[in-house]
């Protein structure tokens, strides 16, 4: 089986989340290669494992374009029998768009790979597991980086690829808003500190920012955070935002609503503070604290900041 | 004419935890509540205001399924769209046979946009709309959280793992749409009562002629690993304590 698996960047590096798409594609075989697709790309970084890594790097492929990365996809399709992603926001757009051109289905949010047709992906919000088997000729799938482990980095020597597709009717790209943050990602952090309604305003949600700098950590938020104002969208955890699994997560003025465990149950261990006892994330916390997070948090930061 | 297409999908109602079969073939649908799409529910409200604006002038919706999705079709129809078209069957249909029978009615009526929810939250394969595109050959806006026509294009801001970007696109073009596009309205119950009158089409699915066979094989369904809660504690020393005990602190 030959594995194609697309590169997730983050700025002009690869992405964690690459690193477990690598590590995804090695459980199915060991002929895999990495394409890396944008704009101004890194062309020397790979991971242990990986035969050829190919650089495609065109202004037609800056900011996630999904017609022209799905056509440079269809170009060189017919050299692999899988092609994997992780599943971001940017290849959950794109693949679907290269299945469909192929007349074949995709294997969205795959969390295990039993053998070359059998997989499992999460449903219903993650409260199913669905074991499927695909015959399609080829194996296209994204998968969750939450539930495989980073590939070892190396250096490699690019292969350019010298393909400008010609796409009619494509997007243009106007503007993005970007968040910028010196906090860890939130999809890469060991430590992620989430706040939810219970914070209660965009001002209130420094002591959350306080507590994730004591520890190293990323913020996060639950939907009801994000629809208040309080955070961008892209701190969003949940089944509709961002999938992650840290070692500690920490939920604070959470209540736990199904779709927001959906994104983060799988963490290690769960930590959880909130004023109401009966709040459905203690259900699934490894340890909670019930009271007032406007005193709970002031006095963790300060005993974690000081030991 | 300016049509506005939109699919949606019935699916399990969002407040019901599913129950899962003993034996393993599926989630149990029988005698509980089911919905639009909750994704689907904002892609109807968004074309709505876009007829209110009068940047179209109608809305057809459509979906593929049981008897029951013509409640499903009224749902929107009372929410204020202008006719439905119900394709019947009572297979369960992957993305992929979905994004070719939407082709095939875009081809007849000419949509200058088709708006659907980015996902369905039953199979959560979040696909047809890029399926779509991809078949019609047309340019795909997903995970959109604001649309606005300027001159002949639509400017839309798309939900990315960054933050926001937006992207401009010719009609005829295929939007998915994401949460905070908007709040969907509740139908009024005028407007239910109207909406009992307005023309909904059955089709039988074989009239389309797509393969509608599933690719895939659904081997299994199971509960995922449960996750029991742990212990509650008084105080922010043996909160501290305890995650130290854990791992979860150095």
């Amino acid at each position: 089986m030959k594995i194609l698996i697309c590169a997730e960047l983050d700025a002009h590096t690869l992405s964690e989340q690459t690193a477990k798409a690598v590590t995804a594609g090695l459980k199915l075989s060991d002929k895999v290669d990495l394409l890396v697709v944008g704009d101004n790309v890194p062309t020397t970084q790979s991971y242990e494992g990986v035969n050829a890594l190919k650089i495609a790097n065109n202004i037609c492929f800056a900011h996630g374009n999904a017609e022209t990365i799905a056509a440079l996809i269809l170009n060189i399709s017919d050299h692999y029998d899988a092609i994997i992603a992780p599943s971001t926001s940017c290849w959950k757009n794109i693949l679907p768009r290269v299945a469909a051109k192929l007349d074949m289905m995709m294997i969205s949010d795959v969390i295990d790979i039993i053998d070359s047709t059998t997989y499992k992906r999460p449903i219903y919000a993650g409260n199913a597991i669905a074991t499927l088997t695909s015959n399609e000729p080829k194996k296209i799938m994204t998968v969750r980086p939450t539930a495989f482990q980073p590939a070892i980095s190396t250096q490699a020597t690019g292969e350019i690829i010298d393909f400008v597709p010609e796409v009619q009717f494509a997007s243009e790209f106007i503007s993005h808003l970007l968040s910028v943050s010196e906090r860890p990602q939130l999809t890469a952090a060991k430590t992620v500190i989430s706040g939810g309604r219970g914070i209660g305003s965009e001002e209130n949600f420094k002591i959350i920012q306080d507590l994730a700098d004591t520890l190293n950590a990323a913020v996060g938020a639950s939907r009801a955070a994000v629809d208040a104002g309080y955070v961008p969208n892209d701190y969003q955890v949940g089944q509709t935002g961002k999938i992650v699994a840290p070692n500690l997560y920490m939920a604070i003025g959470i209540s736990g609503a199904i779709q927001h465990l959906a994104g983060m149950k799988d963490s290690k261990i769960i930590a959880a503070i909130n004023k109401d006892p009966d709040a459905p994330i203690f259900s699934v916390a490894d340890v909670g604290i019930v009271g007032d997070l406007f005193q709970i948090v002031p006095e963790l930061q300060k005993k974690l900041s000081g030991s | 004419m300016r049509t506005l297409l939109v699919p949606v999908k019935r699916v399990l109602d969002y407040n019901v935890k599913p129950r899962i079969k003993i034996d393993g073939s599926g989630v149990d649908l029988s005698n509980v509540k089911m919905s639009l799409n909750p994704f689907d529910e904002i892609a109807v409200e968004e074309a709505i205001r876009l007829k209110e604006k009068s940047l179209i002038d109608e809305i057809i919706i459509v979906s593929i399924g049981v008897a029951q999705a013509k409640d499903t079709i009224r749902t929107a129809l009372a929410m204020g769209a202008d006719k439905g078209i119900h394709i019947v069957t009572d297979e369960m249909l992957e993305p992929l046979s979905v994004a070719k029978i939407l082709q095939k009615i875009a081809q007849e009526i000419n949509p200058e946009l088709i708006i659907m929810g980015k996902q369905a939250i039953d199979d959560d394969y979040n696909q047809t709309g890029q399926m779509l595109a991809a078949l019609m050959d047309r340019p795909q806006a997903t995970f959109a959280s604001k649309l606005e026509f300027i001159d002949d294009k639509v400017h839309i801001t798309r939900e990315i793992d960054g933050g926001l970007q937006t992207i401009a696109i010719n009609k005829p073009a295929i939007i998915t749409t994401d949460l905070r596009l908007n709040e969907p309205r509740y139908a009024s119950l005028p407007n239910i009562m109207k909406a009992k009158s307005k023309p909904i089409t059955e089709r039988p699915i074989t009239e389309f002629d797509v393969d509608i066979k599933p690719r895939f094989t659904i081997t299994n369904v199971s509960e995922p690993k449960p996750r029991l809660a742990g212990i509650k504690v008084e105080t922010v020393d043996e909160f501290i304590a305890e995650l130290k005990q854990l791992g979860g602190l150095a």
